[in-house]
């Protein structure tokens, strides 16, 4: 299949999504958080490229919409401001943190990572008269460009903003990985020695990285705190950055487009399995990724492109046959 | 810097590792298009020498000058950027990219270009990379990852990731080491045609005395981390004590 046939499933899933709110509005919020954690899920997808694996990623979801239930609550509450403000604060402290965390690799990135986050969860959880403790603040509806909406105007605004930005980034961070900058994060995992002979600072590079990552993360963050008008400490938990690797690897670790599809099919499994099976949706969300792990390393994009490559390879032996016949003949 | 002043020059480098001495006041000076060979047997310092060269490792004691500037407490990033380039070894490339994408990383490497906007595959200066791989005889291999190709053309390809860079010195440790004896003399010979045409001295660590008399304008033997004699490799290769010490053990 040509790469132009490859773009078509995607891009019909993108006219799909832009028209959840007429077609399925009973989709749209599930949608909505879907695409939000799709955002986030982008940071993690930076750092995997370069074979680093954060188990604390939710940091710089939660310090986002913290940022945003405060600023929401102050007259400085339009919400260009509150996404901007989110990105600012996570970019910033993943500058912070990454200057400590980008000296290390494997493990100990990602137990560093989660130490950071938990510590951060645990002022979420005892500074309670500042940050409303395990109940959390309200983020109160934001104005846009100083109207006030209504609730149903607003999701549907919210929707195609969320939308939006989940293409924005995405495009931007498929730009990114293929520049020679972006490159420099696979060569992170495969050769750091010949970096350091090419003149290139791994750790610096890791670093800009990780600024990237948590400004992707504080993104989705904000913006699933104004989805759900309220954030609590269960934002910056290691169970929300464990979810967010367990989507990048089910999307296709790496893989821009996977990001997406796996917050996709995680929020609708996810909603769907305790539904219908209350107890035990865990269960079922952990066999689908032992599956993935065992038989489909590349993810749900993985099978994509190995479905489109079977059926090129059809096509072309389809195409090829009628003149091995007139050969024959 | 006068016109004579050498390209690199070591002098009084001492280093020890636990009890082993590696670098005994060794001093060393490599002339602008002058290849020095370094030869001598295993563990006599040979590759320590490239790795304080380099920034790799610090001496305990003594200096490196290259170009005149006191290189001796940079790191191997500060010294890829002043000029130097290596090749290892063990070729160390990018194993997920191909031959071709390793050069372009060198090459946005040696430009700096940050642009997340431009595609590493639109490089300007792309076309150099390809002619760069054609001159060390791997344009048929170029779009292959460097996992599926043999030893010897990693060797190949992890010289021109250093050739990419424009440096004025390359260090190699051992360039045709793994690499058949039959084609030993071929890629010596696409390396120094190469080096004439980048205009790049080289200083490599060989053990094969054929491809030291053919290649290298001078030659320092190495033993028990002291350069023990220098000179031609005339001089050096008919001399008793090299026979002896050196070439001896190499036959053996």
């Amino acid at each position: 299949m040509t790469v132009r046939a490859r773009l078509v499933l995607p891009l019909l899933a993108v006219v799909a999504l832009a028209l959840v709110p007429p077609l399925a509005p009973s989709l749209q919020i599930l949608m909505t958080l879907a695409l939000c954690k799709g955002i986030a899920v982008l940071g993690v997808t930076v750092l995997l490229r370069a074979g680093q694996v954060s188990f604390g990623h939710a940091l710089f979801f939660a310090v986002a919409a913290y940022a945003g239930a405060f600023l929401a609550a102050t007259r400085f509450d339009d919400l260009a401001l509150l996404v901007v403000a989110g990105a600012l604060v996570g970019a910033l402290t993943g500058l912070l943190v990454g200057l400590f965390v980008a000296r290390y690799r494997g493990i100990f990135f990602g137990m560093l990572n989660l130490a950071f986050s938990m510590i951060f969860w645990s002022i979420l959880e005892k500074f309670y008269h500042l940050t409303g403790g395990a109940d959390g603040l309200r983020l109160p509806r934001p104005s846009v460009f100083g109207m006030q909406m209504g609730r149903g105007p607003f999701e549907d605004l919210l929707y195609y903003v969320v939308l939006a930005l989940a293409l924005a980034t995405g495009w931007f961070v498929l730009r990114f990985l293929r520049s020679p900058v972006g490159q420099l994060y696979q060569c992170i995992k495969t050769n750091e020695t010949r970096l350091e002979y090419l003149g290139v600072s791994p750790r610096l590079t890791l670093l800009k990285g990780y600024v990237l990552s948590a400004a992707l993360c504080a993104v989705g963050g904000v913006l699933m705190a104004v989805a759900q008008g309220i954030v609590t400490p269960e934002y910056a938990y290691w169970v929300r950055s464990g979810e967010m690797v367990f989507i990048a690897v089910l999307g296709g670790a790496g893989s821009v487009p996977g990001a997406f599809a796996g917050a996709i099919a995680y929020e609708v499994v996810r909603s769907y399995a305790s539904a219908f099976a209350a107890d035990v949706w865990q269960l079922v969300l952990g066999a689908f990724l032992l599956a993935i792990i065992l038989f489909a390393p590349g993810g749900l994009v993985g099978i994509y492109d190995g479905l489109a490559d079977r059926l090129g390879r059809r096509r072309g032996r389809a195409a090829a046959e009628p003149a091995k016949r007139e050969r024959r003949a | 810097m006068t016109p004579d002043a050498p390209l690199l020059e070591a002098r009084g480098l001492q280093i020890r590792f636990g009890g082993v001495v590696a670098a005994d006041d060794v001093d060393v000076a490599v002339h602008e298009g002058r290849n020095l060979a370094i030869i001598g047997p295993n563990g006599a310092g040979k590759t320590t020498f490239l790795n304080i060269c380099t920034g790799w490792l610090k001496p305990a004691r003594g200096t490196v000058h290259f170009r005149g500037r006191d290189i001796t407490k940079l790191g191997p990033r500060r010294i890829t950027r002043a000029g130097i380039a290596r090749a290892f070894q063990h070729p160390q490339l990018f194993t997920e990219h191909t031959a071709y994408e390793n050069m372009l990383i060198a090459l946005s490497a040696r430009t700096g270009r940050q642009s997340p906007f431009l595609a590493m595959r639109a490089l300007p200066e792309r076309d150099e990379m390809r002619h760069l791989l054609d001159m060390m005889g791997c344009g048929d291999v170029a779009d292959r990852p460097v996992v599926e190709l043999s030893e010897g053309q990693r060797k190949l390809v992890d010289i021109a990731v250093a050739l990419a860079l424009r440096p004025a010195l390359l260090l190699m440790d051992e360039p045709t080491s793994g690499v058949a004896s039959s084609e030993k003399f071929e890629i010596m010979e696409i390396l120094k045609r190469a080096l004439a045409e980048a205009e790049v001295t080289s200083v490599f660590v060989e053990h094969d005395m054929g491809i030291v008399e053919s290649f290298a304008d001078e030659v320092a033997v190495w033993s028990a981390g002291r350069v023990q004699m220098r000179g031609t490799p005339a001089e050096i290769l008919s001399h008793p004590d090299v026979i002896r010490d050196v070439i001896g053990e190499e036959a053996a």
